[in-house]
Protein backbone atom coordinates (compact mmCIF):
# COMPACT_ATOMS: atom_id res chain seq x y z
CA UNK A 1 0.00 0.00 0.00
CA UNK A 2 1.84 3.54 -0.86
CA UNK A 3 -0.24 6.70 0.46
CA UNK A 4 0.07 9.79 -1.97
CA UNK A 5 0.89 12.22 0.48
CA UNK A 6 3.43 9.87 1.83
CA UNK A 7 5.69 12.67 3.90
CA UNK A 8 9.26 12.87 4.85
CA UNK A 9 10.08 9.82 7.44
CA UNK A 10 9.31 11.20 10.94
CA UNK A 11 6.77 13.86 9.81
CA UNK A 12 3.08 12.48 10.59
CA UNK A 13 0.36 11.62 7.99
CA UNK A 14 -2.46 14.00 7.22
CA UNK A 15 -5.17 12.74 9.41
CA UNK A 16 -7.95 11.29 7.05
CA UNK A 17 -11.47 12.05 7.81
CA UNK A 18 -12.77 9.30 10.13
CA UNK A 19 -9.21 8.78 11.40
CA UNK A 20 -7.89 9.39 14.91
CA UNK A 21 -4.37 9.57 14.44
CA UNK A 22 -1.89 10.75 11.33
CA UNK A 23 -1.27 7.17 11.54
CA UNK A 24 0.36 4.89 8.61
CA UNK A 25 -1.20 1.35 11.09
CA UNK A 26 -4.86 3.26 11.53
CA UNK A 27 -4.73 3.51 7.56
CA UNK A 28 -3.85 -0.12 6.86
CA UNK A 29 -6.72 -1.08 9.84
CA UNK A 30 -9.40 1.10 7.98
CA UNK A 31 -8.66 0.21 4.51
CA UNK A 32 -9.33 -3.05 5.14
CA UNK A 33 -5.81 -4.29 4.67
CA UNK A 34 -4.70 -7.92 6.60
CA UNK A 35 -2.35 -6.02 8.87
CA UNK A 36 0.80 -6.97 10.51
CA UNK A 37 2.31 -6.30 13.48
CA UNK A 38 5.45 -7.29 15.31
CA UNK A 39 6.92 -7.14 18.91
CA UNK A 40 10.47 -5.90 19.27
CA UNK A 41 12.04 -6.58 22.34
CA UNK A 42 13.87 -3.62 23.68
CA UNK A 43 17.18 -3.71 24.20
CA UNK A 44 19.61 -4.12 27.68
CA UNK A 45 21.56 -1.58 26.19
CA UNK A 46 21.99 2.30 25.49
CA UNK A 47 22.87 2.04 21.88
CA UNK A 48 20.28 3.13 20.17
CA UNK A 49 21.73 1.00 17.27
CA UNK A 50 20.65 -2.24 18.93
CA UNK A 51 17.15 -0.77 18.08
CA UNK A 52 17.35 0.24 14.70
CA UNK A 53 19.30 -3.24 13.90
CA UNK A 54 15.84 -5.21 16.08
CA UNK A 55 13.69 -3.20 13.77
CA UNK A 56 15.37 -3.65 10.53
CA UNK A 57 14.53 -7.27 10.35
CA UNK A 58 10.77 -6.57 10.10
CA UNK A 59 11.32 -4.22 7.37
CA UNK A 60 8.80 -4.71 4.15
CA UNK A 61 6.51 -7.09 6.08
CA UNK A 62 5.30 -4.95 8.87
CA UNK A 63 2.87 -2.39 9.74
CA UNK A 64 3.70 -1.76 13.08
CA UNK A 65 6.33 -2.57 15.42
CA UNK A 66 5.55 -3.01 18.88
CA UNK A 67 7.49 -1.86 21.41
CA UNK A 68 7.24 -2.99 25.45
CA UNK A 69 7.28 -1.80 28.26
CA UNK A 70 9.15 -3.98 30.59
CA UNK A 71 7.44 -6.89 29.32
CA UNK A 72 7.74 -9.99 32.02
CA UNK A 73 8.11 -7.33 34.41
CA UNK A 74 11.76 -7.34 33.31
CA UNK A 75 13.67 -4.35 32.64
CA UNK A 76 14.63 -2.67 29.62
CA UNK A 77 15.42 0.20 27.11
CA UNK A 78 11.94 2.14 28.07
CA UNK A 79 9.17 2.03 25.19
CA UNK A 80 8.78 5.60 24.80
CA UNK A 81 12.61 5.83 24.37
CA UNK A 82 12.46 3.01 21.89
CA UNK A 83 9.46 4.75 19.60
CA UNK A 84 11.03 8.15 19.77
CA UNK A 85 13.95 6.23 18.09
CA UNK A 86 12.16 4.70 15.58
CA UNK A 87 9.59 7.77 14.47
CA UNK A 88 12.36 9.41 14.09
CA UNK A 89 13.11 7.50 11.02
CA UNK A 90 9.99 7.04 9.85
CA UNK A 91 8.50 3.50 11.89
CA UNK A 92 5.36 3.08 13.18
CA UNK A 93 5.45 2.34 16.91
CA UNK A 94 2.88 1.15 18.66
CA UNK A 95 3.88 2.07 22.03
CA UNK A 96 2.95 -0.04 24.85
CA UNK A 97 2.26 0.94 28.39
CA UNK A 98 2.25 -0.93 31.23
CA UNK A 99 0.45 0.14 34.54
CA UNK A 100 2.95 -1.67 37.06
CA UNK A 101 5.92 0.63 36.93
CA UNK A 102 4.49 4.16 36.62
CA UNK A 103 1.37 6.21 38.64
CA UNK A 104 -1.35 8.71 36.00
CA UNK A 105 1.16 11.32 36.31
CA UNK A 106 3.96 9.65 34.45
CA UNK A 107 1.32 7.86 32.20
CA UNK A 108 0.07 11.14 31.11
CA UNK A 109 3.76 12.45 30.54
CA UNK A 110 4.13 9.88 28.51
CA UNK A 111 1.36 9.76 26.36
CA UNK A 112 1.46 13.53 25.34
CA UNK A 113 5.81 13.03 25.03
CA UNK A 114 5.10 10.32 22.95
CA UNK A 115 2.75 12.12 20.60
CA UNK A 116 4.81 14.58 20.37
CA UNK A 117 7.49 12.87 19.03
CA UNK A 118 5.11 10.88 15.91
CA UNK A 119 3.70 8.14 18.34
CA UNK A 120 0.24 6.99 16.36
CA UNK A 121 -0.40 3.96 18.46
CA UNK A 122 -0.79 3.48 21.99
CA UNK A 123 -1.31 0.15 24.11
CA UNK A 124 -3.07 0.17 27.21
CA UNK A 125 -1.91 -2.51 29.47
CA UNK A 126 -2.13 -3.64 33.23
CA UNK A 127 1.13 -5.49 32.98
CA UNK A 128 2.67 -8.74 34.49
CA UNK A 129 3.48 -8.62 38.19
CA UNK A 130 6.68 -8.06 39.15
CA UNK A 131 7.02 -11.15 40.81
CA UNK A 132 7.47 -12.52 36.97
CA UNK A 133 10.10 -10.77 35.79
CA UNK A 134 13.83 -9.70 37.31
CA UNK A 135 13.35 -7.57 39.91
CA UNK A 136 11.08 -9.37 41.97
CA UNK A 137 11.99 -6.70 45.21
CA UNK A 138 10.48 -3.83 43.89
CA UNK A 139 7.66 -2.19 44.12
CA UNK A 140 4.45 -2.66 42.04
CA UNK A 141 2.21 0.26 41.31
CA UNK A 142 -1.21 -0.21 39.35
CA UNK A 143 -2.34 2.79 40.23
CA UNK A 144 -4.23 2.61 37.00
CA UNK A 145 -5.61 -0.47 35.21
CA UNK A 146 -5.92 -1.42 31.50
CA UNK A 147 -9.03 -0.23 31.47
CA UNK A 148 -9.34 3.21 33.62
CA UNK A 149 -5.98 3.82 31.24
CA UNK A 150 -7.61 3.60 28.38
CA UNK A 151 -10.22 5.76 29.56
CA UNK A 152 -7.82 8.58 30.13
CA UNK A 153 -5.97 8.42 27.42
CA UNK A 154 -9.43 8.82 25.14
CA UNK A 155 -9.78 12.00 27.67
CA UNK A 156 -6.31 13.33 26.36
CA UNK A 157 -7.17 12.94 23.12
CA UNK A 158 -10.87 13.93 22.87
CA UNK A 159 -11.23 16.15 25.67
CA UNK A 160 -8.19 17.51 25.53
CA UNK A 161 -7.79 16.88 29.42
CA UNK A 162 -6.44 15.46 32.10
CA UNK A 163 -7.50 13.23 34.88
CA UNK A 164 -8.02 15.83 36.87
CA UNK A 165 -9.79 18.04 34.24
CA UNK A 166 -6.85 20.14 33.90
CA UNK A 167 -6.54 21.49 30.28
CA UNK A 168 -4.17 20.22 27.38
CA UNK A 169 -3.46 22.72 25.05
CA UNK A 170 -2.66 20.14 22.05
CA UNK A 171 -4.28 16.48 22.07
CA UNK A 172 -2.00 13.44 21.50
CA UNK A 173 -3.95 11.99 18.35
CA UNK A 174 -3.10 8.45 19.07
CA UNK A 175 -4.85 5.67 18.45
CA UNK A 176 -5.76 3.38 21.13
CA UNK A 177 -5.09 0.02 21.84
CA UNK A 178 -5.80 -3.05 24.15
CA UNK A 179 -4.94 -6.40 24.91
CA UNK A 180 -6.76 -9.47 24.97
CA UNK A 181 -6.70 -13.18 26.19
CA UNK A 182 -9.02 -15.35 24.70
CA UNK A 183 -7.75 -18.74 26.08
CA UNK A 184 -7.58 -17.89 30.15
CA UNK A 185 -10.15 -18.30 32.77
CA UNK A 186 -12.97 -16.67 32.60
CA UNK A 187 -13.01 -18.10 29.13
CA UNK A 188 -16.89 -17.70 28.54
CA UNK A 189 -16.58 -13.88 29.66
CA UNK A 190 -13.67 -12.79 27.96
CA UNK A 191 -15.24 -11.50 25.07
CA UNK A 192 -17.27 -9.27 27.31
CA UNK A 193 -14.15 -7.99 29.19
CA UNK A 194 -12.96 -6.96 25.42
CA UNK A 195 -16.46 -5.00 25.25
CA UNK A 196 -15.80 -2.98 28.24
CA UNK A 197 -12.38 -1.99 27.13
CA UNK A 198 -13.97 -0.72 23.73
CA UNK A 199 -16.77 1.06 25.78
CA UNK A 200 -13.49 2.49 27.64
CA UNK A 201 -11.77 3.61 24.48
CA UNK A 202 -10.03 0.82 22.47
CA UNK A 203 -10.11 0.98 18.82
CA UNK A 204 -7.99 -2.46 18.14
CA UNK A 205 -6.47 -5.13 20.00
CA UNK A 206 -4.01 -7.46 19.90
CA UNK A 207 -4.23 -11.28 21.43
CA UNK A 208 -1.86 -13.21 23.45
CA UNK A 209 -0.45 -16.18 21.60
CA UNK A 210 -3.33 -17.89 20.13
CA UNK A 211 -1.91 -21.62 19.28
CA UNK A 212 -5.78 -23.33 20.18
CA UNK A 213 -7.88 -22.31 16.85
CA UNK A 214 -11.23 -24.26 18.21
CA UNK A 215 -11.16 -22.11 21.84
CA UNK A 216 -10.29 -18.50 19.25
CA UNK A 217 -13.30 -19.24 17.36
CA UNK A 218 -15.30 -19.96 20.11
CA UNK A 219 -14.18 -16.38 21.43
CA UNK A 220 -14.52 -14.42 18.14
CA UNK A 221 -18.00 -15.82 17.88
CA UNK A 222 -18.73 -14.31 21.46
CA UNK A 223 -17.33 -11.54 20.16
CA UNK A 224 -19.74 -11.31 17.20
CA UNK A 225 -22.52 -12.03 19.32
CA UNK A 226 -21.94 -8.71 21.80
CA UNK A 227 -21.79 -6.85 18.27
CA UNK A 228 -17.70 -6.08 18.76
CA UNK A 229 -16.55 -7.26 15.11
CA UNK A 230 -17.61 -3.70 13.86
CA UNK A 231 -16.30 -1.77 16.46
CA UNK A 232 -12.61 -2.87 16.91
CA UNK A 233 -9.77 -4.35 14.91
CA UNK A 234 -8.70 -7.50 16.45
CA UNK A 235 -4.80 -9.10 15.87
CA UNK A 236 -4.29 -12.39 16.54
CA UNK A 237 -1.30 -13.11 18.79
CA UNK A 238 1.05 -15.35 17.10
CA UNK A 239 4.73 -16.57 17.14
CA UNK A 240 7.26 -19.29 16.35
CA UNK A 241 7.68 -21.84 18.86
CA UNK A 242 11.26 -23.17 18.92
CA UNK A 243 11.18 -26.37 20.09
CA UNK A 244 8.62 -28.65 21.74
CA UNK A 245 10.66 -28.37 25.27
CA UNK A 246 10.64 -24.25 24.95
CA UNK A 247 6.58 -24.57 24.51
CA UNK A 248 6.01 -27.09 27.47
CA UNK A 249 8.37 -24.64 29.51
CA UNK A 250 6.29 -21.18 28.41
CA UNK A 251 2.97 -23.22 29.36
CA UNK A 252 4.26 -23.66 32.41
CA UNK A 253 6.14 -21.12 33.95
CA UNK A 254 4.55 -18.13 31.84
CA UNK A 255 1.16 -16.74 33.23
CA UNK A 256 -1.77 -17.07 30.39
CA UNK A 257 -0.07 -18.94 27.66
CA UNK A 258 -2.42 -21.97 26.75
CA UNK A 259 -0.71 -24.48 24.38
CA UNK A 260 -2.75 -27.43 23.61
CA UNK A 261 -1.46 -31.06 23.55
CA UNK A 262 -1.88 -31.23 19.99
CA UNK A 263 0.50 -28.32 19.20
CA UNK A 264 3.57 -29.89 21.55
CA UNK A 265 2.95 -33.19 20.10
CA UNK A 266 3.14 -31.70 16.22
CA UNK A 267 6.40 -30.09 17.50
CA UNK A 268 7.81 -33.38 19.40
CA UNK A 269 6.98 -35.12 16.33
CA UNK A 270 9.36 -33.71 14.07
CA UNK A 271 13.05 -33.93 13.33
CA UNK A 272 13.94 -30.16 12.56
CA UNK A 273 11.57 -28.66 15.57
CA UNK A 274 12.41 -25.01 14.81
CA UNK A 275 11.54 -25.58 11.45
CA UNK A 276 8.66 -27.06 12.34
CA UNK A 277 7.42 -24.07 14.69
CA UNK A 278 7.70 -22.08 11.74
CA UNK A 279 5.58 -24.08 9.67
CA UNK A 280 3.23 -24.20 12.62
CA UNK A 281 3.39 -20.47 12.42
CA UNK A 282 2.56 -20.02 8.87
CA UNK A 283 -0.33 -22.83 8.92
CA UNK A 284 -1.79 -20.67 12.45
CA UNK A 285 -1.82 -17.41 10.42
CA UNK A 286 -3.57 -18.83 7.44
CA UNK A 287 -6.24 -20.94 9.44
CA UNK A 288 -6.38 -17.23 11.73
CA UNK A 289 -6.84 -15.42 8.41
CA UNK A 290 -9.96 -17.35 7.38
CA UNK A 291 -11.74 -16.30 10.91
CA UNK A 292 -14.46 -13.82 10.65
CA UNK A 293 -13.28 -10.65 12.27
CA UNK A 294 -10.03 -10.37 12.58
CA UNK A 295 -7.99 -7.74 11.20
CA UNK A 296 -4.51 -9.13 11.45
CA UNK A 297 -2.02 -10.66 13.29
CA UNK A 298 0.44 -9.45 15.87
CA UNK A 299 3.74 -11.51 15.81
CA UNK A 300 5.69 -11.78 19.02
CA UNK A 301 8.83 -13.88 18.11
CA UNK A 302 10.93 -13.92 21.15
CA UNK A 303 14.91 -14.34 20.13
CA UNK A 304 13.13 -15.73 16.43
CA UNK A 305 12.69 -12.08 15.00
CA UNK A 306 14.70 -12.59 12.13
CA UNK A 307 12.02 -15.14 11.12
CA UNK A 308 9.68 -13.10 10.93
CA UNK A 309 9.88 -12.00 7.41
CA UNK A 310 9.71 -15.42 6.62
CA UNK A 311 6.69 -17.01 8.21
CA UNK A 312 4.99 -13.76 6.84
CA UNK A 313 6.61 -14.31 3.04
CA UNK A 314 5.16 -17.54 3.50
CA UNK A 315 2.11 -17.51 4.93
CA UNK A 316 0.69 -14.68 2.09
CA UNK A 317 -1.23 -12.47 4.05
CA UNK A 318 0.31 -9.41 3.18
CA UNK A 319 -1.13 -10.73 -0.92
CA UNK A 320 1.93 -8.45 -2.56
CA UNK A 321 1.53 -5.75 -0.36
CA UNK A 322 4.72 -4.21 0.69
CA UNK A 323 4.20 -2.08 4.32
CA UNK A 324 6.36 0.88 4.35
CA UNK A 325 10.13 1.01 5.71
CA UNK A 326 12.69 3.61 5.79
CA UNK A 327 14.01 3.43 1.83
CA UNK A 328 11.29 1.70 0.24
CA UNK A 329 10.59 4.77 -2.01
CA UNK A 330 14.10 6.35 -2.74
CA UNK A 331 12.62 8.23 -5.38
CA UNK A 332 9.78 9.81 -3.56
CA UNK A 333 11.80 10.48 -0.26
CA UNK A 334 14.34 12.26 -2.52
CA UNK A 335 11.26 14.57 -4.03
CA UNK A 336 9.63 15.33 -1.12
CA UNK A 337 13.02 16.11 0.56
CA UNK A 338 13.80 19.05 -2.07
CA UNK A 339 10.81 19.69 -2.72
CA UNK B 1 -10.06 -13.74 56.04
CA UNK B 2 -10.07 -15.82 52.57
CA UNK B 3 -12.72 -18.36 53.56
CA UNK B 4 -15.27 -15.98 54.70
CA UNK B 5 -14.62 -13.82 51.56
CA UNK B 6 -15.02 -16.75 49.54
CA UNK B 7 -18.26 -17.81 51.87
CA UNK B 8 -19.31 -13.59 51.25
CA UNK B 9 -19.11 -14.24 46.85
CA UNK B 10 -21.07 -17.78 47.65
CA UNK B 11 -23.69 -15.35 49.36
CA UNK B 12 -23.71 -12.55 47.18
CA UNK B 13 -27.33 -12.53 46.54
CA UNK B 14 -28.52 -12.12 50.23
CA UNK B 15 -25.34 -9.71 51.15
CA UNK B 16 -26.53 -7.12 48.10
CA UNK B 17 -29.91 -6.97 49.48
CA UNK B 18 -28.46 -6.71 53.29
CA UNK B 19 -26.37 -3.85 51.82
CA UNK B 20 -29.18 -2.31 49.62
CA UNK B 21 -31.65 -2.16 53.21
CA UNK B 22 -28.64 -0.70 55.62
CA UNK B 23 -27.91 1.91 52.68
CA UNK B 24 -31.31 2.56 52.43
CA UNK B 25 -31.34 3.22 56.24
CA UNK B 26 -28.48 5.34 56.20
CA UNK B 27 -30.15 7.51 53.51
CA UNK B 28 -32.98 8.00 55.77
CA UNK B 29 -30.77 8.93 58.57
CA UNK B 30 -29.07 11.06 56.74
CA UNK B 31 -30.60 14.06 58.70
CA UNK B 32 -29.24 13.00 62.08
CA UNK B 33 -25.74 12.22 60.62
CA UNK B 34 -25.39 15.59 59.48
CA UNK B 35 -26.61 16.87 62.90
CA UNK B 36 -23.95 14.95 64.58
CA UNK B 37 -21.44 16.24 61.90
CA UNK B 38 -20.00 13.68 59.33
CA UNK B 39 -16.01 14.68 60.50
CA UNK B 40 -17.19 13.63 63.80
CA UNK B 41 -19.02 10.39 62.72
CA UNK B 42 -15.69 9.52 59.96
CA UNK B 43 -13.53 7.69 62.74
CA UNK B 44 -15.99 5.43 64.27
CA UNK B 45 -17.81 4.99 61.07
CA UNK B 46 -15.03 4.34 59.31
CA UNK B 47 -13.56 1.98 62.23
CA UNK B 48 -17.39 -0.11 61.84
CA UNK B 49 -17.16 -0.15 58.40
CA UNK B 50 -13.17 -1.79 58.63
CA UNK B 51 -14.45 -4.10 60.95
CA UNK B 52 -17.30 -5.53 59.24
CA UNK B 53 -16.03 -5.33 55.67
CA UNK B 54 -12.33 -6.47 56.94
CA UNK B 55 -14.48 -9.52 58.26
CA UNK B 56 -16.63 -10.37 55.47
CA UNK B 57 -14.14 -8.81 51.97
CA UNK B 58 -11.24 -8.73 53.71
CA UNK B 59 -11.99 -4.89 52.85
CA UNK B 60 -9.00 -2.42 52.02
CA UNK B 61 -10.62 0.44 52.75
CA UNK B 62 -9.93 2.09 49.61
CA UNK B 63 -12.63 4.57 50.49
CA UNK B 64 -14.55 3.79 46.68
CA UNK B 65 -16.35 0.95 47.37
CA UNK B 66 -17.28 -0.91 44.01
CA UNK B 67 -18.41 -3.89 45.86
CA UNK B 68 -21.85 -3.94 44.23
CA UNK B 69 -20.65 -4.06 40.84
CA UNK B 70 -18.32 -6.86 41.49
CA UNK B 71 -20.06 -9.38 42.33
CA UNK B 72 -19.18 -8.75 46.10
CA UNK B 73 -15.54 -9.70 45.37
CA UNK B 74 -13.24 -6.70 46.82
CA UNK B 75 -11.00 -6.00 44.08
CA UNK B 76 -8.10 -4.56 46.16
CA UNK B 77 -7.69 -7.82 46.82
CA UNK B 78 -6.29 -8.38 43.41
CA UNK B 79 -2.27 -8.26 43.92
CA UNK B 80 -2.75 -5.70 40.75
CA UNK B 81 -5.61 -3.92 42.11
CA UNK B 82 -7.67 -4.37 39.28
CA UNK B 83 -11.08 -2.63 38.94
CA UNK B 84 -12.20 -3.63 35.64
CA UNK B 85 -12.32 -7.24 34.97
CA UNK B 86 -9.42 -9.85 35.33
CA UNK B 87 -5.44 -9.45 33.42
CA UNK B 88 -4.66 -12.20 31.08
CA UNK B 89 -2.88 -13.95 33.34
CA UNK B 90 -5.43 -15.76 35.12
CA UNK B 91 -4.00 -19.97 35.68
CA UNK B 92 -5.98 -22.60 34.50
CA UNK B 93 -7.09 -23.77 37.56
CA UNK B 94 -8.84 -20.46 37.94
CA UNK B 95 -6.28 -18.91 40.37
CA UNK B 96 -4.09 -15.76 40.77
CA UNK B 97 -0.82 -15.37 38.16
CA UNK B 98 0.80 -13.74 41.41
CA UNK B 99 -0.83 -15.26 44.13
CA UNK B 100 -0.65 -19.17 42.67
CA UNK B 101 -2.53 -20.13 45.85
CA UNK B 102 -5.19 -17.70 45.18
CA UNK B 103 -8.66 -17.60 43.56
CA UNK B 104 -8.57 -14.88 40.68
CA UNK B 105 -10.08 -12.18 42.49
CA UNK B 106 -12.42 -11.74 39.15
CA UNK B 107 -13.26 -15.40 38.54
CA UNK B 108 -14.58 -15.02 42.03
CA UNK B 109 -16.15 -11.38 40.94
CA UNK B 110 -18.12 -13.11 37.73
CA UNK B 111 -19.51 -16.00 40.06
CA UNK B 112 -20.76 -13.54 42.83
CA UNK B 113 -22.39 -11.24 39.94
CA UNK B 114 -24.75 -13.91 37.92
CA UNK B 115 -26.71 -14.38 41.47
CA UNK B 116 -27.00 -10.72 42.02
CA UNK B 117 -30.03 -9.61 40.11
CA UNK B 118 -28.66 -7.36 37.43
CA UNK B 119 -25.07 -8.01 38.70
CA UNK B 120 -23.81 -8.97 35.28
CA UNK B 121 -24.67 -5.12 33.67
CA UNK B 122 -22.82 -3.63 36.54
CA UNK B 123 -20.29 -5.76 36.47
CA UNK B 124 -19.62 -3.79 32.66
CA UNK B 125 -19.46 -0.80 34.01
CA UNK B 126 -16.22 1.15 33.57
CA UNK B 127 -14.93 2.03 36.97
CA UNK B 128 -12.85 5.32 37.09
CA UNK B 129 -9.28 4.76 38.66
CA UNK B 130 -9.68 5.06 42.35
CA UNK B 131 -9.24 8.76 44.04
CA UNK B 132 -6.19 7.41 46.44
CA UNK B 133 -7.10 10.15 48.60
CA UNK B 134 -10.16 8.24 49.91
CA UNK B 135 -7.60 5.69 51.33
CA UNK B 136 -8.89 4.62 54.90
CA UNK B 137 -12.03 6.99 55.06
CA UNK B 138 -15.70 5.61 54.93
CA UNK B 139 -17.35 4.60 52.00
CA UNK B 140 -20.56 4.33 53.71
CA UNK B 141 -20.87 7.45 54.40
CA UNK B 142 -19.38 8.89 51.70
CA UNK B 143 -22.58 7.21 49.55
CA UNK B 144 -24.66 8.88 52.03
CA UNK B 145 -23.37 12.31 51.06
CA UNK B 146 -23.30 11.62 47.44
CA UNK B 147 -27.34 10.61 47.47
CA UNK B 148 -28.13 13.59 49.57
CA UNK B 149 -26.23 15.99 47.32
CA UNK B 150 -28.38 14.30 44.47
CA UNK B 151 -31.83 14.31 46.51
CA UNK B 152 -31.20 18.51 47.01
Amino acid sequence: MKFEDEPVPGYPLPILPGHTSPGRFERVLRAGAFAVTAELAPPDSADPDDVYRRARVFDGYVDAINATDGSGANCHMSSLAVCALLTSVGYAPVMQISCRDKNRIAIQGDILGGAAMGVCNVLCLTGDGVQAGDHPQAKAVFDLDSVSLLGIARGLRDEHRFESGRKITHAPRVLLGAAENPNVSPVEHRALRLAKKIAAGAQFVQTQYCYDIPLLRRFMTAAEDAGLLERVFILIGVGPLRTAKAGEWMRTHVPGIHIPDPVIARMKGATDQTREGLNLCVDLIQEIRAIKGVSGVHVMAYRQEEAVAEVIERSGILAGRVPWYPGRDPQTDADRKTS
Amino acid sequence: MYAVRRWSVRHARGLSRVYASFEALLVRLAPLLERIGYPRLERPVAATERAVKGLLFDCKMCGSCVLSSTGMSCPMNCPKQLRNGPCGGVRADGNCEVKPEMRCVWVEAWRGAERIPGGLEAIQQVQAPVDRRLEGTSAWLRVVREKRGAQA
